[in-house]
């Protein structure tokens, strides 16, 4: 699996060979809160890079999660429906969200390494 | 919970309280006999098993509303200083009104010729607004505010479209980041996209952004004003040109119209469409979150598309006009109808009642004690608490978190904290442009001895945050509950009785 | 002013300690040219209780009020009897007088009402979950119909022709700004439009009891809907008849708009009233409106909070499910108290005596020469036709007579013939036998003989 790559939208995308798995990441979970709802996208829909893809909410916010790069989603993550809360329990690993097909001329060219993002987090805020 | 749990919970006055289906016990609260025997005529369509609702006598139900009474705080407790929801006294003269017979007790399609009074008292409210906002029209069907809001928006909507050419495509709004969330919604619903303008550092709409935003794309603005950090955009009439040197049009979010009563007249701004809240301005009870109403004030050039229906001022008197038809003979073009029959008259009664229990004069010292009293608050607290624009606010004080902070206390715990003091919170975390923002509104009806002893209060939570931040977590201590799980809430709704 | 608790003493010390000269400064901020002074006169001075009480009751004074005298106006808005109970504790100071409960931990009374509200409107439209009200019943079914096009993507409702015509109007006024589509069926048609479903339509709006009083299984229309992936909303105007017929939800219904005014609260003239909406629990996070959720404290004492807001404007602004921020707070809460004083065999009975009153009512009048009985089966309203005259004169001329005999279909369709002769009738537990007698003998003599 790839390093993972960040977003300037808080998603992250870790690449293993033509599939990609995006979840939200640690800082953005922080921001929210307590998560209550995860709203996924179907299994088969094909996304362009920055479509939205899913929704999180928390008691405070609902936010949008873009698709970081060009794909059709080949599965959501099973556990989140019963479970939210994983997302802030392990927001880069067991809270993942989605896994898409990437599309052939897909690229992540434009995403950040972890050290640009936590960077980009600490110029953010 | 049990009958046992709510006996050994409850102490003193502290009266905790079952579910009505927890109370069930086979009794009804309603005497009427059966019918003698007929031929159903139902076509087969009788409900086959039982519905399930719980069944308890008068006694049983009194009870139960009345413990359920006890474990909520209202206005005629004490002051409840929601910034942007005025919660003004209720005069019960109001109430006395609204159910005469001759207002409560009449049916909206009853012959209209039965009903001169119903018709002469909407018209007497339209009136009354009329001279207050300074517009030629109001629209009085809209049920609550957000509803005004998107009477106001389409009326708009249907003036650019009767324009035709390239006004009918102007699809942006301008509004700026401090707005109700209801302005953005609204604004979505009818299909067009709005655009946020900054603020100011001094809590003003930045006209320099907003007019380098102006183009022939622009449908409106929607401003409020006094606005959510409770100061009077002081360019509305630079605004207002700006917007109609494009050919838009000027929303005004008339929330906060309680403090410009008397003071100065939307019309005389430049506004074209304003909601009024009769529930904050006009004190018509806000019931524990409605009924409300919201009639549109509009202007000349927004006048002729208000919903139907519409009470009418023709030679014949008063006419209500209920249908397209009807209106196009009296030279208007309603975009439509936003609920049925002809709005919420149990408010206008209220509303009306209020008005004439004020009078002119009666209004102006409501803005003028309003913004009087809401500047103490904040004179009086703004050594304490962080102002959030050291200015001269007008009928809300708003605060941020600065120094609370510092101290290591939320917005949130601090409001808590008055809880366990015996008074209502102010409005937290809005407008979202001030950060932990606290939002205090007293409106006119608290005399200076309860602004003295809430300000007094206010200075002491605030000057022991430093000491004592572990206690403002635990907040609150003394009310029916301690805090609420919401999280648990929203993850496993629950959502209704699960015997 | 008696509702101004200051006095000119305390303004003034009031005015030194924010460090202005008067109160007029404070609104200096408002462009001279057009602040307002002291001497401009808007509307005239103030009025004591007596006098103000005198100005509105000789405008009530001017309204033929329902109860003096024969009564039968339906059409969505009835006449029911409410216990004095229900009015003293709608007025309770804790209930009038408090606010959106946004501080759970003093507004239980206001929550735990609100969940038990939710939990009646679950049990009578037989849905899954209800939220805690909606403007009214029209407002209701018009956020039906969106939150149908969120849930299936598609863009056309399709309304039943006996679908009250205010409610269509509303819905066609939101779906013409929204850009969304309507596809009206013949009005007055009995037909519940079936064979007009296809894979375009989002949803089918049908009210039962109809506009004009027919009664519709909605079994086949369900599932003929979810065939092509489009949902049934079932609308009704008169939640009594709940008490005795079938639940939409056993019908098939994915959701319910009703107007429970019936239940709680008075007439007044059309508003305020009381939207109830449910739907499935598959459809909770796109329902439109306010929600109470049961939880616990942190002492793990059973408590109830509003929840699942971030589908709300105030979190989710321009992407919220409505813009929707009020309810209908306090009707509720009378509806809940009314339907607590019923309970199941109240309920049940009250329905009962409503569709016993309208039958009696209906075979009195379908009994006159010229006078035809419209419906096969109703609940507690009916539709006659007052064959070659015109419905709204002979209302009319009954007004004359102070008989309120119901509401001419042309006051809605003024443009429609077939409805021309057409009237609505509704009768309830408060239409005594004389009332009847009266409606009847005068209709008879209006029209001149009775059937052979």
């Amino acid at each position: 699996m790839s390093e993972k790559q960040y977003t300037k939208q808080h998603e992250w995308l870790s690449v293993d060979g033509d599939v990609g798995t995006v979840g939200i990441s640690e800082h953005a979970q922080d921001q929210l809160g307590d998560v209550v709802y995860v709203e996924l996208p179907a299994v088969g829909k094909t996304l362009e890079a920055n479509a939205e893809m899913a929704v999180v909410e928390s008691n405070k916010a609902a936010s949008d999660v873009y698709a970081p790069v060009a794909g059709e989603v080949i599965e959501v993550n099973p556990q989140l429906e019963e479970r939210p809360e994983l997302i802030n329990e392990s927001a880069e690993d067991k809270g993942w969200l989605v896994k898409l097909r990437l599309n052939a001329d897909a690229s992540a060219d434009s995403l950040m390494s972890a050290a640009d993002y936590q960077n980009f987090v600490k110029n953010e805020s | 919970m049990s009958e046992e749990t709510k006996q050994a919970r409850s102490k003193g006055l502290h009266l905790e309280e079952l579910l009505l289906f927890e109370i069930d016990s086979d009794a009804c609260g309603v005497d009427m006999d059966e019918p003698e025997d007929f031929t159903p005529r139902l076509g087969g369509l009788q409900r086959k098993d039982a519905i399930g609702l719980p069944g308890l006598s008068e006694p049983q139900v009194m009870r139960h509303y009345s413990r359920l009474a006890r474990q909520n705080y209202s206005i005629d407790d004490g002051i409840y200083p929601l910034g942007s929801c005025t919660m003004k006294h209720n005069p019960r003269l109001n109430e006395k009104m609204a159910r005469l017979p001759g207002f409560a007790d009449i049916h909206p399609l009853q012959p209209v010729s039965s009903v001169p009074g119903a018709l002469r008292l909407m018209e007497a409210l339209s009136e009354k607004l009329r001279l207050l906002t300074g517009m030629p029209a109001i629209a009085m069907t809209p049920r609550a505010g957000a509803h005004g809001e998107l009477c106001g928006m389409m009326a708009i909507r249907s003036a650019l479209e009767s324009r035709g050419g390239e006004a009918a495509g102007r699809k942006r709004i301008l509004a700026p980041e401090s707005a109700h969330g209801t302005n953005p919604a609204t604004a979505a619903m009818l299909g067009f996209e709005v655009d946020p303008i900054r603020a100011t550092s001094r809590g003003e709409i930045d006209f320099e952004e907003l007019r380098s935003k102006l183009d022939s794309s622009v449908a409106a603005i929607m401003i409020t004003n006094p606005n959510t950090c409770g100061l009077f955009e002081t360019q509305m009439i630079e605004i207002a040109d700006a917007i109609h040197d494009v050919g838009g049009y000027l929303y005004c979010d008339g929330a906060n119209f309680n403090a410009i009563l008397g003071r100065v007249r939307p019309g005389d701004l430049g506004v074209d469409a304003m909601h009024i809240n009769l529930h904050k301005t006009f004190s018509t009870p806000h019931g524990g979150g409605g009924p409300g109403a919201g009639p549109v004030a509009l202007s000349e050039r927004l006048a002729s598309f208000a919903p139907l229906p519409c009470v009418l001022s023709t030679q014949d008197g008063l006419r209500l006009i209920e249908t397209q038809a009807d209106a196009h003979e009296h030279g208007a073009s309603p975009f439509g109808r936003l609920g049925a029959f002809h709005g919420q008259m149990g408010m206008f009664t209220r509303a009306l009642t209020y008005i004439l229990s004020h009078g002119g004069d009666g209004l102006r010292q409501v803005s003028g004690d309003a913004v009087l009293n809401a500047n103490y608050v904040r004179a009086s607290l703004q050594d304490v608490l962080e102002v959030a624009f050291d200015r001269i606010c007008m009928h809300e004080a708003l605060f941020s978190d600065g120094t609370l902070q510092a101290d290591g206390v939320s917005t949130l715990d601090f409001a808590k904290a008055m809880i366990d003091r015996g008074v209502h919170p102010m409005t937290m975390y809005f407008p979202l442009v001030v950060h932990g923002a606290m939002l205090i509104e007293p409106t006119e009806s608290e005399s200076k001895a309860s602004l003295d002893s809430f300000i007094s209060l206010m200075r002491e939570l605030a000057q022991s945050s430093a000491e004592d931040k572990k206690a403002f977590a635990k907040a609150p201590l003394h009310a029916p509950r301690k805090r609420l799980d919401e999280t648990k809430a929203a993850r496993k709704p629950v959502l209704s009785w699960r015997g | 002013m008696r509702y101004l608790p200051l006095c000119e003493r305390e303004r003034a010390e009031m005015c030194a300690r924010i460090g202005v000269a008067s109160v007029e400064e404070l609104f200096h901020d408002i462009p001279a040219s057009v602040r307002l002074d002291a001497k401009t006169q808007l509307l005239p001075d103030h009025l004591g209780e007596i006098e103000v009480e005198a100005v509105m009751r000789e405008l009530a004074a001017g309204n033929r009020a329902a109860g003096d005298g024969p009564f039968f106006v339906g059409a969505g808005a009835y006449r029911h009897h409410v216990p004095a109970s229900v009015d003293h504790l709608v007025q309770r100071s804790e209930f009038m007088t408090s606010y959106t409960p946004y501080q759970a931990e003093i507004a239980q009374g206001n929550l735990q009402a609100m969940f038990e509200f939710q939990s009646f409107v679950s049990l009578l439209t037989g849905m899954e979950v209800a939220n805690s009200s909606m403007y009214d019943g029209s407002t209701a079914c018009s956020e039906a119909v969106a939150m149908a096009h969120r849930i299936t993507g598609r863009k056309k409702a399709v309304l039943a022709g006996g679908l009250h015509p205010h409610y269509r109007e509303v819905v066609e006024t939101m779906s013409r700004f929204a850009g969304d589509e309507v596809e009206n069926l013949e009005i007055g048609s009995k037909d519940v439009g079936i064979d007009r479903i296809d894979g375009e339509t989002s949803c089918i709006v049908v009210q039962t009891p109809d506009f004009f009083g027919n009664l519709h299984d909605l079994t086949a229309l369900g599932e003929a809907a979810h065939k092509h992936g489009a949902l049934l909303i079932a609308v009704t105007t008169e939640v009594v008849s709940l008490g005795l017929l079938r639940s939409p939800g056993s019908m098939g219904a994915d959701i319910t708009a009703a107007e429970g005014q019936s239940l709680g609260n008075s007439l007044n003239f059309g508003g305020p009233y009381v939207g109830l909406f449910a739907t499935r629990e598959k459809h909770l996070r796109k329902m439109p409106g306010r929600l109470v959720g049961e939880t616990t404290d942190e002492d793990g004492r059973r408590g109830f909070v509003l929840t699942l807001s971030a589908r709300e404007q105030h979190i989710r602004r321009q992407n919220a499910t409505s813009n929707i921020c009020t309810n209908s707070n306090l009707c509720a809460m009378a509806f809940a108290i009314h339907l607590a004083l019923l309970g199941e065999k109240g309920l049940q009975r009250l329905a009962r005596i409503n569709h016993a009153r309208a039958v009696r009512l209906a075979d009195m009048l379908d009994s006159i020469a010229g006078v035809k009985l419209v419906n096969e089966n109703f609940f507690n309203e009916f539709t006659i036709e007052i064959e070659g005259r015109n419905g709204s004169d002979v209302i009319e001329s009954l007004a004359g007579e102070n008989i309120l005999g119901g509401v001419p279909a042309a006051r809605f369709y003024p443009e429609n013939e077939s409805m021309r002769s057409l009237v609505v009738v509704a009768a309830t537990e408060l239409c005594r036998d004389e009332d009847m007698q009266r409606y009847h003998d005068s209709l008879r003599n209006l029209l001149k003989g009775e059937k052979s």
